[in-house]
């Protein structure tokens, strides 16, 4: 049941546009930092203080710019955190509403089946290890297809068209190279 | 009163990503080899109507310039890039994707969100030496828009105005999202209907 793309992509603009008219643009990819923040900071509490004008943390990446990603990490009910915890509760809808996924999908996607077969370990690994890549990048960057590609150019940023011309300089090769069939 | 507007855009955010088919890496991975480009006409429409209606609203004086958030234009943005590219085509997930992805009951985005939390993590610590290398110094002006927007913080690649570059970019955003075929291998299968 997806949606024509037509109408999901007013629907995705208009959320897009919703956004930086009573907030600010999407972004994601923060978040992962926030949430191993808080891992962290669990296991050892000194990672993030509090100082007399917000807060600073050992870590020099959460620490910097003022110290806003420690501030999010002691302050975990803030706008981004809250956002990326209400995307998974709408998305959990949508799949609800139109049935799921269906248990072969959930143990591995069709496209994986046509290329490599039955082999769920075998996607697990190329997850884990696209994940790894994708929030390093993401994070070299400053930002994710979200934040980068599609606040980025919304704004007519230029770090957005970069951004956008490196992902797809790379994606598309490997997308090729990776997955003859499906 | 923010937390509510997380929550409500959140979700509207996560709902539409799911019902556009963008939470299945299949439909990402035939998106990323070019063989089937609905979601890609779909993500180009949605730029060009969120930057017509930004803009527009802008000029009416009904969106506040002060909303928007450029990021630093800078080397490492480009290789970061090229790295989550190569990443998003192996797994078929981007970060907003795959915790969406995982909310739908896709085991393989579980693992994906375990990566990038690793992944992230790596950065963390890596950060200083990174630093040091010179690939985060802004470049080419740093926070730049393509044009000058009337009232922003950010300084214009170009003297034009902002907002209406920002629109006829809409405008050719919503062409190209029309022009590029469907199937441009001809392909006939569909991608599937989930």
């Amino acid at each position: 049941m997806t949606l024509n793309w037509k109408i999901g992509g007013v629907a995705l603009g208009l959320v897009f546009f919703l956004a930086v008219l009573l907030v600010k643009p999407i972004g994601v990819s923060t978040q992962f930092v926030i949430l191993d923040g808080i891992i962290a900071d669990v296991v050892n509490p000194e990672l993030v203080t509090k100082t007399d004008d917000g807060y600073t943390s050992t870590n020099a990446y959460l620490a910097k710019s003022g110290g806003k990603y420690a501030k999010s990490v002691a302050n975990l009910l803030n706008y981004s955190f809250i956002f990326v915890i209400a995307m998974m509760v709408g998305a959990f809808l949508s799949a609800m509403m139109r049935g799921g996924n269906g248990a072969d999908e959930n143990k591995l996607p069709a496209i994986h089946y046509a290329n490599f077969g039955d082999t769920p370990i075998k996607r697990y690994a190329i997850a884990f290890v696209g994940g790894f890549i994708v929030l390093y990048g993401a994070r070299l960057a400053g930002g994710c297809t979200s934040g980068h590609m599609m606040s980025g150019m919304m704004q007519t940023a230029l770090s957005g068209y970069i951004f956008a011309a490196g992902a797809f300089a790379a994606a598309v090769p490997v997308a090729m190279m990776m997955y003859k069939k499906g | 009163m923010q937390i509510v507007l997380a929550l409500i855009i959140g979700a509207l955010f996560g709902f539409v990503l799911d019902r556009i088919g963008a939470t299945n890496p299949t439909v990402l991975i035939r998106m990323l080899s070019l063989r089937s480009l609905g979601l890609m006409k779909a993500i180009l429409l949605a730029i060009g109507v969120g930057s017509i209606l930004m803009f527009g609203g802008q000029m009416a004086g009904l969106v506040d310039v002060g909303h928007m958030s450029v990021k630093t234009a800078y080397v490492g943005v480009f290789i970061g890039g090229l790295l989550l590219g190569a990443g998003w085509a192996l797994s078929g997930f981007c970060p907003g994707t795959g915790v969406c992805a995982a909310a739908t009951g896709r085991k393989d985005a579980l693992f994906f969100i375990l990566g990038g939390l690793l992944g992230a993590a790596a950065y963390m610590i890596t950060y200083p030496s990174v630093k040091a290398t010179g690939i985060l110094d802004a470049i080419a002006g740093g926070k730049v828009t393509l044009g000058t927007v009337p009232g922003a913080k950010y300084d214009g690649l170009m003297a034009m105005p902002g907002d209406v570059l920002g629109i006829v970019l809409g405008l050719i955003f919503v062409a190209v999202a029309f022009a590029v075929p469907e199937a441009p291998g001809g392909d006939a299968v569909p991608a599937p209907a989930e």
